[in-house]
């Protein structure tokens, strides 16, 4: 009958955790490996019994060199790196990082890339989305719900393999423009699987909206303040919750959004349950983005002729010296970007994306920032855990939406 | 005792060990497969058994994943945390299924078999007696299923508290907590049955639940008393901490709560006490308000429907239809469980106890007071 005592071991990571602050407080580490902290990350927490005094959440566990490796890479070369970001919807990466290019090159682009941009960040805000919901869902025990989103994310990621050739990290966008055109019949099935994506998810939407154990669990908890979720520097379906509608899309109209209607769904006082509702509004108003989309969508060319940064025909590079050449050198030294610095952010599915370029000409990035929102809300997420309940951190922490990949870099 | 009846409570202690195991594995496959048809999925349906020599492999619809399951778990490694408290440690699963295994004894799963009629050979060495379907046909039956399904939480906190980790620390202080309230309500609930039928021993419970009410409804349990069915089967559900009261075991917090520190077979037995339980709740369910093995219009020589038509049935087939009733019903009730269990999210643990508590327990003695006015006004 040996047992260590709970509470003396010193935390190697946080002494200001070593000892409890109030009496009788344990310390438990969740984390970094944790059914929970899906991703890999620690919450240190404090509790009392069942109640949470104070956690502090301790990120890096997934840190891979991100921003230093981009600096070894051409602008172009560094495209997979940029999916591996927020990998629950690459493609809004790949966008966002291109257009900071594109602008740095001035470069405008097709009608056709532009809408066809949109339409594929929107159904990767979807995905990312249902991927988000979906987590909360099981981690509560709701496997039904969970399982009906992650069928109809499913179908969309197929569908998005069947465009890019990869069902997660997909390495689809260009610099001027996208790696190649729709396949055939792939609006006829985009639509097929927006139409199902309705009874999917109005199933979880019949399962959870008006269940009493839901309710309970997400009503008033994790509540944050406008003003707070401001000062923290949260943006995305977090800040819309406190009832703000901040929303690149809309304040900074790029790509195409400038010429769709679609509305900024927002909460009311920032709880779980209005994250998720904002959530499950967004994909509503994603799709009714996309259906829009596919109407203005015309024939045309899919990338810029632009011969910094567009690669020949391949035609042309076996039969042309000329066409040869811009290959080789596109390929080999890079697309050729001038001297400058620019911020170009997207409207993440988790909030604002951002990538800080500074070129100092040729073909490597001399420095490649990426502002992800996943990280900067683990700055401030410790205000929606403290003083809640244990069980309260998992659907906190799920609402967050913490993607490991982009928090970490 | 003599040797006819030694033979006897043999063959029920055999039947009833089997059924109960095999409803604990075969559950894990209604449970996959269950959740699958609910989630619009194939479920597991890779697991196989190949007959020797030959390319024939046998699928079954996957239901030979049970005992796939169960093969890993025999295998794989005992693996002990570095600091535990040996004796509790290992005391844990056994404490977690035994109980729930014993419960079972009390249970009547048949009507009365009289082996001298059966099988006429041995009419002699059996001497015309008589057996009531159940291993242990005592009068204190409802008090010994409490008695033991109490001693389930002395299991789940001696594996919590010897683990020396604090989330199962935590696991065990939700199951001790969560299991005592819902306790409390179960026995409130029980007592209206006890009161209308006069009884806590659960073969005379079911006998008085074959004739009808009003004259064609089945003397059910559920028709005198609806509301304690369902505060039963919720208390019975949270008893068994399955979502959407699986807090001491609530895999995304306390990864798997007070048996997080177990490993191999140890793990297994805690899972399939839970999937036994399943069956011994439904059982119980059964026994009290759905007439145990009791079909309606049907006693011992047969069926008799409210027109008064009537239709015998020889002894053998009384005996047969008995015992595939309850596990009939049993079967069901099992089938409800797991579809409450892939429907709802979880409870937080003050809501839990708040439920238990402000909700249930209210409600209960509520139900209680009611019943006994109300049989009071009867016999007054």
């Amino acid at each position: 009958m040996s047992l260590p005592p709970l509470t003396t071991l010193p935390n190697p990571i946080r002494p200001a955790f070593t000892k409890g602050l109030t009496p009788g407080s344990v310390i438990v580490n969740i984390g970094p490996s944790h059914p929970a902290t899906h991703g890999t990350i620690q919450i240190v927490a404090e509790i009392s019994g069942e109640r949470v005094v104070r956690t502090d959440v301790h990120c890096g566990y997934l840190h891979r060199g991100f921003e230093k490796e981009c600096e070894s890479h051409t602008w172009h070369t560094l495209i997979p790196y940029v999916d591996r970001l927020n990998y629950c919807s690459a493609l809004i990466n790949d966008f966002a990082y291109c257009e900071a290019v594109e602008k740095l090159m001035g470069i405008e682009l097709t009608p056709r890339c532009r809408h066809l941009r949109t339409l594929l960040a929107e159904y990767s805000r979807i995905a990312d989305h249902l991927t988000c919901v979906a987590a909360a869902l099981m981690e509560m025990g709701a496997m039904t719900a969970f399982l009906y989103l992650v069928t109809i994310r499913d179908y969309v990621y197929e569908h998005i393999a069947d465009l890019t050739g990869a069902r997660v990290t997909h390495s689809y966008g260009r610099i001027g423009g996208l790696a190649r055109d729709l396949p055939d019949g792939w609006l006829q099935r985009l639509e097929e699987i927006l139409d199902q994506m309705d009874t999917f998810v109005d199933r979880v939407h019949g399962l959870v909206d008006r269940n009493r154990i839901f309710i309970d669990r997400m009503r008033d908890v994790g509540v944050i303040a406008t003003a707070e979720a401001i000062n923290w520097g949260f943006t995305g379906p977090i800040l819309r919750s406190t009832g703000t509608p901040r929303d690149l899309r809309k304040d900074t109209p790029y790509l195409s959004y400038g010429e769709l209607e679609f509305e900024i769904p927002v909460g009311i006082k920032g709880d779980n349950y209005d994250r998720y509702y904002v959530r499950m509004r967004e994909i509503d108003e994603s799709k009714h983005m996309i259906r829009q989309l596919i109407d203005m969508l015309q024939p045309g060319p899919i990338s810029v002729d632009d011969r910094r940064c567009t690669l020949p025909e391949k035609q042309a590079v076996y039969t042309e010296i000329e066409a040869l050449i811009y290959h080789f050198k596109l390929i080999m030294d890079g697309i050729q970007v001038p001297a400058g610095e620019t911020y170009s952010a997207h409207e993440g599915a988790n909030g604002e994306l951002g990538f800080y370029l500074v070129s100092v000409g040729g073909g490597v990035p001399w420095k490649v920032h990426c502002r992800s929102p996943s990280f900067v809300h683990m700055g401030g997420v410790h205000r929606m855990l403290d003083g809640y309940q244990l069980a309260d951190l998992v659907p906190t922490f799920g609402s967050v939406n913490m993607i490991g990949g982009e928090c970490d870099r | 005792m003599t040797a006819p009846d030694f033979a006897i409570s043999l063959v029920y202690i055999a039947y009833a060990l089997a059924v109960l195991l095999t409803f604990g594995a075969i559950l894990t496959w209604v449970e996959r497969k269950q959740a699958a048809i609910m989630s619009d999925r194939i479920g597991a349906n890779r697991a196989y058994v190949r007959i020797p020599f030959t390319q024939v492999k046998l699928i079954w619809l996957g239901l030979f994943h049970g005992m796939a399951d169960g093969l890993k778990l025999l295998l794989k490694e005992d693996f002990k945390p570095l600091a535990y408290d040996k004796l509790a440690y290992a005391l844990g699963p056994w404490l977690a299924i035994v109980p729930v295994l014993l419960v079972f004894a009390v249970v009547p799963f048949g009507g009365t078999l009289d082996p001298g009629r059966l099988f006429p050979s041995l009419a002699e060495w059996f001497g015309g007696r008589t057996y009531p379907m159940q291993i242990a046909p005592i009068d204190a039956g409802i008090l010994i299923v409490f008695a033991f399904s109490g001693i389930t939480i002395i299991g789940a906190m001696l594996a919590g508290w010897s683990s020396a980790n604090k989330f199962s620390l935590l696991g065990a202080l939700r199951a001790g907590s969560q299991l005592i309230s819902y306790e409390l309500v179960m026995g409130l609930t029980v007592l209206g049955i006890v009161l209308i039928f006069g009884t806590v021993n659960l073969g005379t419970i079911v006998e008085r639940q074959s004739g009808t009410v009003l004259g064609f409804l089945p003397a059910w349990g559920i028709v005198y008393q609806p509301f304690a069915a369902v505060l039963f089967l919720i208390a019975g559900i949270a008893e068994n901490k399955r979502i959407p009261f699986d807090l001491p075991e609530a895999e995304s917090e306390l990864i798997s709560g007070y048996f997080t520190e177990y490993s191999a077979m140890k793990q297994g037995v805690f899972m399939l006490s839970e999937f036994i339980e399943i069956a011994v709740i439904g059982a119980l369910f059964v026994t009290l308000f759905f007439g145990g093995y009791n079909l309606p219009w049907m006693n011992d020589t047969g069926f008799v429907f409210p027109g008064g038509h009537a239709v015998p049935l020889s002894h053998g087939w009384v005996v047969v239809l008995q015992l595939l009733t309850f596990l009939g019903k049993v079967f069901l009730l099992c089938s409800f469980q797991i579809l409450v269990r892939w429907t709802l999210p979880r409870f937080r643990w003050d809501q839990l106890l708040r439920f238990a508590w402000k909700f249930l327990l209210p409600l209960a003695i509520a139900n209680l007071v009611v019943t006994a006015v109300a049989l009071w006004a009867q016999q007054a």
